[in-house]
């Protein structure tokens, strides 16, 4: 074992862990902050200079709220629930690369904590595994609205997990890697383009699926306060909520990152090796870069949510597995004619 | 190194697969499935097949285990609604599993143990492989296992439709 590796690894995640939870954390204070724009209110300004602080004084809030376990509940799983979301919410960053590799005094340092040559699968197998925290937690508060809530989490995530997967073979078909850095690099370069460019329906499927996955509006039918009380965290206090609410924002972070990659170009952005920077320097560069781009993901999943209308519950069955599924399998099918004929 | 991972990833599979049988609550046994899954993916990693272990996780643990769970959260099983079991299939069923237990011994008795070694650094396991094997040499085989899922969905879409008269 290689322990420089391990030293440089365990750096790395930390980092990455601190950066995931800050930004969690900032986008709830950003969430509220949009909505007020978009509703033409100030939104909160009272913690700190334009209520920056409010994240802070929200953490301590959750904190310190009391902890109410339901005495019919199964109360092994109902802790685990919102454990297993947050856990797997934090391992799917694994596979990012997060940008071009530092080098200090002859000593690389990459960003990307494994390069998986099924990096893709990876991210699946992970987002698919997210999904038990939810069902979990809904099923162990023995409440038909959790359960309810569970139910309906369950059965979204597996309906737009198969658009998302055919979505991305019409990717793989392009970009010849499932590994993630691959990907990226395959972006830039004389002759190459944006996958956005080259897989414009794929892109819009991927998105519409990353909506429904993050179970974000107009999605959230898993925890529709009008319908379902709360939906799957009805019963959770504390800051078990504070988990689930806290893993949403950081799958929210992960797949803007994820959008940004795949389609986007990731860290790299027109003309960025022809500026010919020093190696540290392009590094900064590139990880800003990334980080803007999955900045403006994130603005456009709160846009989005305070801009549309929630779903009825067989209309997004509907959309689903009778427009996104047939969608992406013609356009696998169109990628793949393309290939084979013009290629 | 590997054979302590091996050893212990062995006995956690172990553990797991006794703990589904063993459970009381159905919920419990699905969950310790789950687990089962994950601790197979990594033998198949020790064995240097990440696409089996990654394709393992997604199509059971990922999926197929999303539905086994669904169920069980719909039937809401519990001791009360437990059909009773009369004592013939008790018998039947303990005499029947005894036979198996007969016949796993004596096979394991009659195998012979020979070397074995892990194969270390192929690259048998990957996508590329996996992909290559596939369409060439166990082309018919998987075109065969497709038309049996075509089949097999259109049976039971045929099923669900059948019980909408």
């Amino acid at each position: 074992m290689d322990w420089a590796l391990l030293l440089d690894k365990t750096i790395l995640i930390v980092i990455i862990f601190a950066v995931s939870l800050g930004i969690a954390a900032y986008s709830t204070y950003g969430e509220r902050k949009i909505a007020a724009f978009l509703q033409d209110r100030v939104g909160p300004d009272r913690a700190g200079p334009f209520g920056l602080l409010q994240p802070i004084a929200d953490g301590v809030k959750m904190f310190t709220k009391e902890e109410i376990i339901p005495n019919a509940s199964d109360k092994f799983l109902f802790i685990i629930g919102p454990c297993i979301f947050m856990m797997t919410a934090l391992m799917t960053s694994a596979i990012i690369p997060w940008g071009k590799s530092f080098n200090f005094g002859g000593h690389e340092f990459g960003l990307q904590v494994a390069d998986l040559n099924v990096g893709l699968l990876y991210l699946f197998a992970v987002v698919s595994i997210g999904g038990y925290g939810i069902m979990i937690g809904g099923w162990a508060s023995n409440n038909k609205f959790a359960l309810l809530g569970a139910l309906r989490a369950a059965s979204q995530m597996i309906s737009y997990e198969l658009a998302m997967g055919m979505s991305i073979v019409a990717l793989l078909l392009i970009n010849n890697s499932l590994s993630l850095r691959e990907i990226v690099d395959g972006q830039a370069g004389d002759g190459n383009v944006w996958n956005v460019v080259r897989q414009p329906v794929g892109f819009l499927i991927f998105l519409i699926c990353a909506f429904a996955e993050c179970n974000r509006a107009p999605f959230d039918l898993p925890e529709s306060e009008s319908e379902l009380v709360g939906g799957y965290h009805t019963e959770f206090s504390s800051m078990k909520l504070g988990l689930f609410l806290f893993a949403e924002y950081i799958n929210m972070f992960i797949s803007s990152a994820i959008i940004a990659s795949l389609y986007f170009g990731g860290y790299h952005f027109p003309g960025i090796d022809s500026l010919d920077l020093p190696q540290n320097i392009a590094a900064i560069v590139s990880v800003a870069v990334l980080f803007a781009k999955i900045l403006f993901f994130i603005f456009f999943f709160m846009w989005v949510r305070w801009t549309l209308p929630r779903f009825r519950y067989d209309q997004l069955m509907n959309l689903g597995w009778k427009v996104l599924i047939p969608l992406s399998i013609i356009n696998v099918l169109v990628t793949g004619a393309w290939i084979t004929f013009f290629k | 190194m590997s054979l302590y991972l091996f050893l212990t990833l062995a006995i956690l599979t172990i553990i797991s697969a006794l703990a589904v049988v063993f459970s009381k609550n159905p919920m419990y046994s699905v969950l310790w499935l789950i687990v089962c899954f994950f601790t197979v993916a990594g033998h198949y990693v020790l064995l240097n097949a990440q696409f089996l272990a990654i394709v393992h996780l997604i199509v059971y643990a990922g999926a197929i285990m999303v539905l086994f769970l669904f169920v069980v959260m719909l039937l809401n099983l519990n001791a009360e609604t437990e059909p009773h079991k009369s004592n013939l299939t008790k018998i039947a069923s303990a005499i029947s599993a005894g036979l198996f237990f007969v016949v796993l011994i004596a096979s394991m008795r009659a195998t012979e143990l020979g070397e074995f070694s892990l194969p270390n650094k192929s690259n048998i396991g990957f996508v590329e492989q996996v992909g290559k094997k596939l369409f060439t040499d166990f082309l018919l085989p998987f075109e065969i296992s497709s038309v049996l899922f075509l089949s097999a969905m259109i049976g039971s879409v045929l099923l669900a439709k059948k019980e909408k008269k």
